[in-house]
């Protein structure tokens, strides 16, 4: 679940960006949508503890982030938050299944084959365990990452734009996909995207909608 | 999975930085851990086997030529002194011991000493095998001799005549061995010693024409040198300055000779010391440079692994590791190098029946050469990871 409340986040020296205030159940679906510059990152950094808000309240996976102390933050983040980037980043220097194991590495997780194999398997990976991310197909690599976010059975995933650069076939099996890895968790689901695709592809049911405008939530 | 198989990955995903700087890290630590072993095993080769030698004499010529041939055995004596002489020397009130050496065979390279039973006592010499000699003609090996020279109680041999080995052979005058001397590490390993006697029936017996010519000899026999400790120390003030004034032989102090050689000696150790630190400094900026351009390149792979729930002390941490795992493996690299180093330095001077020298030994001072690249891998990674401590995740969802 998430729940904002008068949630603001001043940069240093910046102007102050307002977000609107929201509630998503858990297991809900949430689209944040928005053009470059409107919030979406600061957002998304406020929901990953990445950063505390200057006002307001923000609580994600039961958690109340608004006095998470750094450290704890950290250890938050791991267990409660799957994390899809845009661009991925898998790392180069180790295989499909390393990339999951460090990831159990970075979240102090116990050193887990069976789970690794277990969440790559889920999404048909498992042919691709030993491979480079070099190796892999824009599609394949996406869902490697994807298998990454979900491999600590995370109550939220936060996906940046998972659709950009795919086409319309590719972008609704994405969608598709995340959907469904999501409910198998019970995970709530955040997609922040400014592509219009999104919004037809999911369910209706359940999908919270949230509109950043750059003009409306900046107040100099 | 471990830090250190991450660490690992990253590093060899570069293989050819890490390979450099693997080889400068070791290269630096080798020179660095052969210095330490030569200089210590030299130090320690000297100071055994002048110990308890106050005073060497011997014909006039260059001191320090004196003492390398006297004590060491390592260079030629500069020629002989008169028999009487040293006989009267040994009657002088300040003179506790003396040792005579008369120098001039080898067989097979070692240096055939005529002596007394003083010389191996002075060394504290244990037996491995028989007795020491009791007549003229007899001998004794030490361990180094015997071993490569294929010497056992019982087996006869005959010396060549020169100190170099390339000399005519005295094939009438047969030495007998009477006994193996225990392996001291020390001078005796690579002589054969006898009574002083043999040497002068060797050499009289090979040059006198009749017996009469034989008792001409007899009157002038010599002897090498002589090997002196003092009764008191205060010896050293006057009886070096009373030998070179008022006789024809001279005296040499070898404290005071090896002083001055390790002095010389020491520009060349200093020089590869400091050879050795200059490449390990190299190698310290050479990793310092990669890390911090693995930062620059992994700032992505960072910030994910912060995203993934990694603290920055983990992030930063990973980077020290990868550091450190470059130093210990360059550590066992160099330490391996530098004593095989030691040790083929060590074989050429055995087969030179020079100054023993094994690589196959290890130091206190050692336990420097890890620590040194520890400190070397954590100062070239400070930075690097300050930087990755640092890293701003945010950065990674503003990426379009």
């Amino acid at each position: 679940m998430i729940h904002c409340a008068d949630l603001a986040y001043r940069y240093p020296g910046g102007a102050e960006l307002l977000f609107p205030d929201l509630n998503v159940p858990q297991g809900g679906v949430m689209l944040l949508r928005g053009a470059s510059g409107s919030g979406k990152s600061t957002w998304l950094a406020l929901a990953g503890a990445l950063l505390r808000p200057t006002r307001g309240r923000i609580a994600v996976a039961g958690q109340d982030l608004t006095r998470l102390g750094k450290m704890a933050g950290d250890t938050w983040r791991a267990k409660s938050i799957g994390f899809l980037p845009q661009k991925l980043y898998l790392s180069e220097a180790l295989t499909v299944a390393g990339n999951l194991a460090m990831a159990q590495w970075a979240a102090g997780a116990a050193n887990d084959k069976e789970a690794v194999s277990r969440a790559l398997a889920r999404l048909g990976l498992s042919d691709l365990a030993r491979r480079k991310p070099s190796q892999l197909s824009g599609g394949q690599a996406q869902r490697v990452a994807l298998a990454r976010a979900v491999l600590l059975s995370p109550q939220v995933i936060l996906a940046d734009e998972p659709t950009a650069s795919l086409d319309d076939d590719a972008a609704r099996a994405a969608l598709e996909l995340l959907a469904t890895t999501a409910q198998q968790l019970n995970a709530t689901l955040v997609i922040a995207t400014h592509d219009q695709r999104v919004v037809q592809a999911l369910p209706q049911a359940n999908l919270c909608q949230i509109d950043l405008q750059v003009s409306n939530n900046v107040r100099e | 999975m471990k830090i250190v198989a991450i660490a690992f990955r990253y590093l060899w995903s570069r293989p050819l930085a890490a390979a450099l700087n693997l080889l400068l890290l070791s290269l630096g630590l080798a020179s660095i851990t052969f210095v330490l072993l030569t200089s210590e095993q030299m130090d320690q080769t000297f100071e055994r086997d002048m110990a308890g030698i106050d005073l060497v004499v011997g014909a006039k010529g260059s001191p320090m030529q004196l003492i390398l041939a006297g004590v060491f055995h390592i260079d030629v004596p500069p020629g002989n002194i008169p028999l009487e002489a040293v006989q009267e020397l040994a009657q002088n009130p300040q003179v506790a011991k003396l040792i005579p050496l008369s120098l001039g065979d080898t067989y097979q390279g070692f240096r055939i000493v005529g002596t007394t039973a003083a010389y191996p006592q002075h060394y504290k010499m244990a037996m491995a095998q028989g007795q020491l000699w009791s007549l003229p003609m007899q001998a004794v090996a030490g361990a180094q001799a015997a071993r490569e020279g294929r010497l056992a109680v019982g087996s006869r041999f005959a010396g060549s005549h020169g100190l170099g080995g390339k000399g005519h052979t005295h094939g009438d005058a047969l030495f007998q061995v009477t006994g193996v001397m225990a392996p001291c590490g020390c001078v005796m390993d690579r002589l054969i010693l006898t009574a002083t006697e043999s040497v002068w029936q060797v050499h009289e017996k090979a040059t006198a024409v009749d017996a009469s010519d034989q008792k001409a000899l007899e009157a002038e026999r010599e002897v090498t040198l002589a090997l002196i400790t003092y009764k008191s120390p205060l010896a050293a003030v006057s009886l070096p300055r009373f030998i070179n004034t008022t006789t024809e032989m001279q005296a040499a102090a070898p404290a005071i000779e090896i002083t001055r050689l390790l002095r010389m000696v020491g520009v060349g150790t200093e020089v590869l010391r400091g050879f050795g630190l200059v490449l390990l400094l190299t190698a310290g900026l050479s990793v310092f440079i990669a890390l911090w351009n693995a930062v620059r390149e992994r700032r992505a792979d960072l910030a994910m692994l912060r995203m993934l729930g990694a603290s920055p002390q983990k992030v930063a941490g990973l980077l020290w590791c990868e550091a450190l795992l470059l130093a210990l493996l360059a550590t066992a690299i160099g330490l391996l190098a530098g004593h095989g180093l030691t040790a083929l330095v060590g074989h050429w001077l055995q087969a030179e029946r020079s100054v023993a020298l094994t690589g196959w030994i290890w130091l206190d001072a050692e336990w420097w050469v890890p620590v040194l690249g520890i400190v070397v891998a954590t100062l070239a990674a400070a930075l690097p990871a300050l930087n990755a401590y640092r890293l701003d995740v945010t950065a990674l969802l503003n990426s379009r």
